[in-house]
């Protein structure tokens, strides 16, 4: 199992969905990547990307009402399920650790 | 909002596309993304690079995790349920026997010549492949030009120079069989002599080919003037079993050869067929023919060459053109073409005149995969039709399936099974039909005979099955596709909601087509066969009954004459060079005094003096020859009033042309008689119709025997009992004159033939379209019936309105089809038939009454039994 190690756009793609609450889905998803990280998220990737997330367990997605905005399909919508906001914890436990570690003068250097 | 979705839609094919490779789970959610995006696109960037950034993600999300697992669990349905489909396709069959029988019968009539078609294509493909090198070896082939005149068909055969050229000038040659036709005629030995046919070949023959030798060195058997190779059935006729290496053979009285080699027999599937080989350089030493070496004698020799392994083909063509334009200034206006062409590509390949045994025209071929092609296609088409007009009764029984699980591909499963069941039940039947038409087909001209076997391998029965079962997916793919979409819900509530009635304008196309190619091959069937007829009874001008020809074989004539006139059944006997009629000719350089320019090509026949009498022909002036000395010089002439015509001779008064002298091969000689004109060449042919008489008994090639008799066979016994005395080695070549004209007109025979089966195939498999078209009209109109006869519509009237639709049709395709074959022989086929006869009503009509009678059965049948229905029993369920 990877277990709970998240790779950096999964991480990004996780935070998102924290954040967009009820309306994580997948092109919002890609466009609040856009917005926040400034790179462009491209659909294809995002889709594997949470794909992934749901086989690892982090992430559950449910059917939304049908809209007439996408040709009569309905959006899947996904949610952090326990185990992904714990990875996600884990891991800024992780930074927060490590930037503690770092004084505050060797950054001012750069 | 609605307009824009009108008008920019994602591309369909795309869509379509997506869901078929998609994951059911994930389909909803990509082609949802999919459209918000194209939506996005649409505004921000246009309609065009929305549909090609749509059509870009669509293969972009085309990943391991998107794509659909082959679903086992429905294989394993199918094939667990392959044992139910099979027992409901038994029954469905067995409910239907009047459609069944329909399809199979259909199907098999229309799958024979798709089997002969195989059996075709089989053994052409087998041709020459028993040659181990044969990828490498090619034939060089020449074309030959007179001044302007290049012949627009190459010739197989090429110059000796040829072959000597490639073996020693071409580096890319590994070796180069030479053969030069000829090495034929009777072979003594000792007491026994046979009459084989053979070819001159030089050493390198059984490197280049394949052909087994049992005794004899490869190399050297041919190396040695006066060697000769014999097949071991040649071996066998001239030494029985005894051995024949080493031994000496006479050829024609003439040359002894040596026996070097025995070899296997040729095999059947080689398109070149000899029963000895002699050794060419025995030519060199003959001399036979001073022109053997010459440029332009492009007639008789054979150069196959055995390429050296990835040899550069395109050079040696410019190589071998080259070659041959350095020899251009050898013969005066002359020129000679060289190509190449493979091995294996002879028997179907570019049509070569002069070919060293027969092949199968290149046109031929295509010509009759295409006709089988199209009948192929027309009567699968025609099961499509049937099964999809029975759709009212089947789409029920679809319905009740799928409600109890069944997903689109186990009914696709069971349609294609039924349908392949039927088109292997066809095959038992086309199989019949094959063995029955085979001889038919090979008998149709005497060249197939040799060409191909057919014979039933177990390979052959395996592509057979497999064709059945491709034919069967083909033909049932339709109807599958159609019933797994049914919808079940609304098929059991109301059946007639099932929509089978969307393509009707193409139906409609295919029964006109379909009914103006059965209506032309009647009509063409009819009118060639009056013209067969014909031909046979043509009154030639002179008598052709109760005369039998025998071919003289190089034998004396008068012994056997004398014989023959002891009999009491003969009546008369006399001689002549050749069998005029038959389509033979033979041109004489004729001119007379008076014309001054430069001599004329006329026909002629040498005859005795008992020839004109024999055959009644009619003097019109003068006498007949009188008996001469074979030493005679030839003095006297008997011409036609033809020729009369042509060189103007006593302005054409036959009594004052007698007595005229003209000069014939440059010899002078008086003309004694005038005969009535008759047909010289073939009685489809009047264009050489200008023939002299000379005396000529030491020049005849055939006796002519007039009889009469009750009992030819017996009279035909007494005279080869006459000729065995003179001639023991030659079997008798007697023909009846009749059956000899008879056989010239083999190929129209054929064509009628042909015709007669193709119509009646094309006849077939119309009207089984129309019966589908008919059932399916009238089954889709039976409530409009039910209610009319209620409204108190008669059935006559009812019947008048079924069929009305297909009478139209039916003209149409008469009015298309009449015309176009009228002109068709009227203009093209039978304006190179001369003497040919009018086209008259009754070809022209018999036929289509024929089909529209037969037609008009067919509907009607179908029609009553709909008009007769009650009512009520079709209006109580609604």
């Amino acid at each position: 199992m990877k277990g709970t190690n998240l790779g950096e756009f999964e991480e990004l793609v996780l935070l998102t969905i924290a954040a967009l609450m009820s309306e994580a889905y997948s092109v919002a998803i890609c466009d609040e990547l856009e917005k926040r990280a400034g790179r462009s998220a491209k659909l294809g990737v995002v889709h594997a990307v949470l794909n992934r997330l749901e086989e690892k367990d982090l992430v559950k997605s449910r059917l939304g009402e049908a809209t007439s905005t996408r040709g009569g399909k309905r959006k899947r919508y996904y949610t952090l399920t326990n185990t992904g906001k714990a990875s996600l914890l884990k891991a800024k436990e992780v930074r927060d650790g490590l930037w503690s570690l770092i004084p505050n003068m060797s950054l001012k250097n750069i | 909002m609605r307009m824009d979705k009108k008008e920019t839609h994602p591309p369909r094919w795309a869509e379509k596309f997506l869901s078929w490779y998609c994951k059911p789970g994930l389909l909803e959610d990509l082609q949802g993304d999919l459209h918000e995006y194209f939506q996005r696109n649409l505004k921000a960037q246009g309609a065009t690079r929305a549909r090609l950034i749509y059509i870009i993600d669509v293969f972009k999300f085309l990943r391991l995790y998107t794509i659909r697992k082959p679903e086992f669990i429905n294989f394993l349905i199918n094939w667990i349920m392959l044992g139910s489909y099979i027992k409901t396709s038994g029954r469905s069959i067995m409910r239907n026997k009047l459609f069944s029988a329909i399809n199979i019968v259909g199907l098999s009539v229309s799958m024979a010549v798709g089997l002969l078609m195989i059996g075709i294509i089989s053994d052409i493909s087998s041709y020459d492949k028993f040659h181990e090198k044969h990828d490498r070896i090619y034939r060089i082939t020449s074309v030959y030009q007179w001044l302007e005149n290049k012949d627009n068909q190459g010739n197989a055969s090429n110059s000796m120079m040829v072959g000597k050229a490639v073996q020693e000038n071409f580096p890319e040659v590994e070796r180069a069989a030479v053969l030069h036709t000829g090495y034929s005629g009777d072979f003594q030995v000792g007491e026994t002599t046979v009459t084989l046919n053979g070819l001159w070949s030089n050493e390198s023959v059984f490197d280049v080919f394949s052909f087994t030798l049992l005794q004899g060195n490869m190399a050297a058997a041919l190396r040695q003037p006066f060697s000769v190779v014999l097949t071991e059935t040649a071996a066998r006729k001239l030494f029985g079993d005894g051995n024949a290496m080493g031994k000496t053979i006479t050829l024609n009285k003439d040359r002894q050869y040596t026996v070097t080699g025995i070899m296997k027999d040729v095999p059947t599937f080689s398109h070149m067929k000899f029963d000895v080989l002699g050794s060419l350089n025995t030519r060199e030493i003959l001399q036979v023919d001073d022109r053997e070496w010459k440029w332009d004698n492009v007639w008789s020799t054979y150069v196959y060459v055995l390429m050296q392994k990835d040899a550069d083909m395109e050079a040696f063509q410019q190589k071998l053109t080259a070659y041959a334009r350095q020899n251009d200034n050898l013969i005066p206006n002359v020129k000679v073409y060289l190509g190449f062409q493979p091995l294996t590509d002879i028997l179907i390949g570019e049509d070569l005149n002069n070919q060293l045994g027969a092949t199968f025209g290149k046109i031929t071929f295509w010509i009759f995969l295409a006709i089988t092609t199209i009948i192929l296609l027309s009567a699968a088409f025609n099961y499509t039709n049937l099964s999809i007009a029975r759709a009212l009764r089947r789409s029920r029984e679809v319905g009740v399936r799928k409600i109890i699980g069944a997903v689109k591909g186990h009914i696709i499963g069971q349609f294609a099974v039924e349908s392949v069941i039927i088109s292997l039940l066809a095959l038992i039947f086309a199989f019949g039909l094959f063995v029955l038409l085979k001889p038919h087909l090979l008998s149709l001209q005497s060249d197939l005979h040799e060409l191909l076997v057919l014979d039933v391998s177990p390979a052959l029965i395996g592509y057979f099955i497999v064709f059945a079962i491709t034919i069967g997916l083909l033909a049932g793919l339709f109807p599958a596709l159609f019933f797994s979409k049914i919808n079940a819900v609304k098929v059991l509530k109301d059946v007639s909601s099932v929509q089978v009635f969307r393509k009707i304008t193409m139906r409609k196309l295919l029964i006109v087509l379909q009914y103006s190619i059965s209506i032309i091959f009647i009509t063409s069937m009819l009118i060639m066969h009056k013209q067969y007829k014909h031909f046979l009874a043509f009154n030639f001008g002179f008598t052709i009954d109760n005369i039998v020809n025998i071919s003289l074989q190089g034998n004396k004539a008068d012994p056997i004459i004398a014989e023959l006139r002891a009999l009491p059944e003969v009546q008369n006997v006399s001689m002549s060079r050749l069998i005029t009629s038959t389509g033979n000719y033979w041109g004489v350089y004729m001119k007379t005094d008076k014309d001054l320019a430069d001599s004329t090509m006329v026909w002629h026949n040498l005859v005795d003096e008992n020839y004109l009498p024999l055959h009644d022909f009619a003097l019109l002036a003068g006498k007949n020859f009188t008996a001469k000395p074979d030493s005679a010089k030839e003095t006297e002439v008997i011409v036609n009033q033809q020729i009369l015509k042509r060189f103007n001779i006593a302005s054409q008064i036959p009594s004052d042309a007698v007595g005229e002298t003209v000069t014939l091969d440059n010899n002078n000689v008086t003309i004694i008689g005038v005969v009535k004109d008759f047909t010289y060449g073939k009685a489809d042919n009047n264009n050489s119709n200008e023939v002299v008489f000379r005396y000529g008994r030491k020049d005849a090639e055939y006796i002519n025997v007039k009889f009469v008799t009750n009992d030819w066979p017996a009279t035909r016994e007494k005279i080869e009992a006459i000729w065995k005395k003179h001639d023991a080695i030659h079997p008798m070549h007697a023909k009846l004159y009749k059956d000899q004209i008879n056989e010239g007109f083999d190929g129209l025979r054929a064509s009628v033939k042909l015709a007669t089966f193709m119509a009646v195939m094309a006849i077939c498999i119309s009207s089984l379209g129309l019966l589908g078209m008919v059932v399916f009209t009238t089954e889709t109109r039976l409530r409009e019936v039910s209610i009319r006869k209620v409204l108190g519509a008669s059935e006559g009237k009812l019947i008048f309105l079924l069929g009305r639709g297909f009478v139209v049709l039916l003209a149409i395709a008469t009015f298309i089809s009449l015309p176009l074959t009228y002109l068709f022989f009227e203009k093209v086929m039978l304006v190179k038939l001369s003497n040919h006869t009018s086209i008259e009503a009754f070809e022209m009509f018999a036929g289509v009454i024929g089909i529209l009678i037969l037609a008009a059965i067919l509907i009607g049948s179908q029609t009553f039994k709909i008009a007769r229905t009650n009512p009520a029993d079709v209006l109580k369920n609604e």
